[in-house]
């Protein structure tokens, strides 16, 4: 049966959060169709890659090793990408959705001319009934997306141009090992038969990566904390719900102030102006300078000690209560019923 | 340094950074009537860095081209007042439904009528897909190298261009031979405002569907200046296949939508009793507001 191919993003040898994720979703959607889960790796010195993408549960890793495919570039990527995919022909094919999955995936879906769903939240797998053809299309990839602005999910399909491909936003799919000894095939990619030298005119001149960036801009989500946190050990917790949620931590100038957190997560008129999906305020009052920063957010939970605390006229849930109780519980049933 | 030729592509999108409650409709899809329209905040962008390109080397020319029904006229008048030299729509009823692979197809079909050309730029996405999908798709069809989440220009070389790439956690420069295809991050210049002289000579510019409804000052005054008649191209003039356009070229198609917007109400106010905490986490989840 047709696979599930996931493609890897590695630098420096260590494969990427978001392709980690990507295997898992992978494998699950894999064992739903009863499928085989393929995964592709393009970098340089990857010898021994696969211990770390063998215990998602991949059966065929295909590995493209050599010097002139890290970093990045989308053409030599795109060569060997689209080589596998028209061998191999899966049935899905999922990428991430960061600066590197966006640049390849719309190229090869222009290659392969089949259908591509941008960013999605949710995969699954499940039917459709084509009235035109009178034909019921059994197994289909359920891409599930925001769009309009978030303010609608779509649930996108493609029954009839495979394979079906999607990239998925970082942070979104649950990360979990399948088996830590599952036994991957490697195959090694003949990197120098399929490349030309017309895959090498972009040259890269100079590049600048942070390790482990901030990146509040495009956070879906943000727990945010004031100088009500009372306590940079109380911050830990903000810290264990962002992460949980797939979102960045920020603070008030307050908290910034106060020690609580580093300057550059600082949100507000003097600091960063964010419009994430979810903003939780904890133990923020609300000033006018941190409001200006936030109040775009589609959805604001403020949890306060103060009911009449400015912050709760913007927001769509109060939570009257202290900091260090609600977090906590907040954390507890999230785990409890995400699924 | 030789003048370039610059093509822009430019979407005219609804507004959906300001939706409304009437916005979607009772049955959760989007009420296209009641959005305003503008031009796509990133492509303005990618119009900035082509005029920019124009100041900097005289001679260069900078057309810009827009897929789009009627009313998005308004994307090649908006872009005349600003600057381009040429402005040309493709409009036809048979492009609509369009997923990215189709309109990727329709509009390398219009800039091969175009060609020779040695830079294509684009926003790096529209606000009403957010898929940054059509640019990279556009690079493959016309065989050329593409250059994604461009901030800045460089250097203009006579056989190459430099630019600076806004990746996710840092920055990037490459060089890139002509011609290629260049994608525009929202982090690059704001586009330039009209210019009161070109909006005088422009603001009679009219397409062919327009100016079926025109009146005669209106349509004797395009018989004198012809550069105010936008070319509307039709799926005959780009010669496309018409299996590869609209709905029936687009391999994916929306199955269901569900919308999420909350209508404007009170804000819920809760206690911190499990019950509450709970119900909340289960409203978040259950909304997709959390995953």
């Amino acid at each position: 049966m047709k696979s599930v191919m996931v493609y890897c993003e590695v630098e420096n040898q260590m494969v990427a959060d978001i392709s980690q994720e990507l295997l898992s979703a992978g494998k699950r959607l894999a064992q739903k169709l009863g499928c085989p889960l393929d995964a592709m790796v393009f970098g340089s010195s990857l010898n021994g890659i696969e211990s770390q993408i063998a215990p998602f549960g991949v059966d065929r890793l295909f590995i493209g090793n050599s010097m002139r495919l890290e970093p990045y570039r989308t053409l030599p990527h795109a060569a060997l990408a689209s080589k596998i995919l028209k061998d191999e022909d899966p049935q899905i094919v999922l990428f991430g959705a960061t600066s590197v999955g966006r640049d390849l995936a719309p190229r090869l879906a222009s290659v392969l001319n089949c259908g591509l769903t941008a960013d999605c939240t949710i995969l699954d797998i499940g039917d459709h009934f084509v009235k035109k053809e009178k034909k019921e299309y059994k197994d289909l990839l359920y891409a599930i997306r925001p769009a309009f602005g978030g303010s609608i999910m779509a649930n996108i399909i493609n029954w009839d141009m495979h394979p079906q491909m999607a990239t998925v936003r970082e942070g979104v799919m649950k990360k979990e090992i399948f088996d830590e000894h599952y036994s991957t095939e490697v195959i090694e990619v003949d990197v120098n038969s399929i490349l030309k030298e017309e895959d090498f005119v972009v040259n890269i001149i100079e590049r600048h990566i942070q390790k482990s960036g901030v990146n509040l801009k495009d956070a879906p989500i943000i727990v945010s904390g004031g100088y009500g946190v009372g306590s940079k050990e109380n911050f830990d917790h903000l810290i264990e719900l962002a992460k949980l949620l797939g979102g960045e931590v920020g603070g008030s100038r307050a908290a910034v102030d106060a020690g609580y957190i580093d300057h550059d997560r600082q949100i507000g008129q003097t600091g960063t102006t964010v419009r994430p999906k979810l903003y939780i305020a904890a133990g923020i009052s609300g000033a006018i300078q941190h409001t200006a920063g936030m109040q775009d957010a589609s959805m604001i939970i403020s949890i306060n000690n103060d009911p009449e605390a400015p912050i709760n006229k913007i927001a769509d849930y109060v939570i009257n209560g202290d900091v260090g109780v609600v977090i906590p519980k907040m954390i507890e049933f999230y785990k409890k019923n995400a699924k | 340094m030789r003048p370039l030729k610059i093509i822009v592509l430019a979407k005219q999108v609804p507004d959906t950074r300001h939706v409304g409650p009437d916005a979607m409709k009772p049955d959760g899809t989007v009420n296209r009537g009641k959005l305003s329209t503008v031009f796509n905040p990133d492509d303005l962008h990618a119009l900035e860095l082509a005029l920019n390109i124009k100041d900097r080397i005289p001679g260069t020319t900078v057309t810009i081209l827009t897929m789009g029904p009627p009313k998005a006229a308004d994307i090649i008048r908006e872009g005349y007042y600003r600057g381009v030299d040429n402005g040309i729509m493709i409009s036809d009823r048979r492009f609509g439904g369009a997923d990215t692979l189709a309109t990727s197809y329709t509009l390398v079909q219009g800039i091969k009528k175009l060609a020779p050309y040695d830079l294509v730029l684009g926003g790096r996405q529209a606000i009403d897909g957010d898929t940054a999908q059509v640019g990279p798709q556009c690079a493959d069809k016309l065989q050329i190298p593409q250059v994604t989440y461009v901030e800045e220009i460089l250097e203009i070389k006579d056989d190459e261009i430099i630019a600076r790439r806004r990746l996710e956690k840092g920055v990037e420069t490459v060089s890139a031979p002509y011609p290629c295809l260049m994608t525009v991050h929202g982090s690059s210049p704001k586009c330039r405002s009209r210019h009161a002289k070109n909006v005088m000579k422009y603001k009679y510019a009219r397409s062919k569907t327009e100016l079926r409804s025109a009146d005669e000052m209106l349509l004797s005054l395009h018989e004198k200046r012809q550069y105010l008649t936008i070319p509307e191209w039709s799926v005959e003039d780009i010669e496309a296949d018409i299996t590869k356009i609209g709905l029936a070229g687009s391999p994916t198609k929306v199955k269901s939508v569900e919308s999420i917007v909350l209508t404007a109400s009170e804000a819920k106010i809760l206690t911190s009793s499990d019950i509450d905490i709970e119900g909340m986490i289960k409203e978040l989840i259950e909304h997709h507001t959390i995953g």
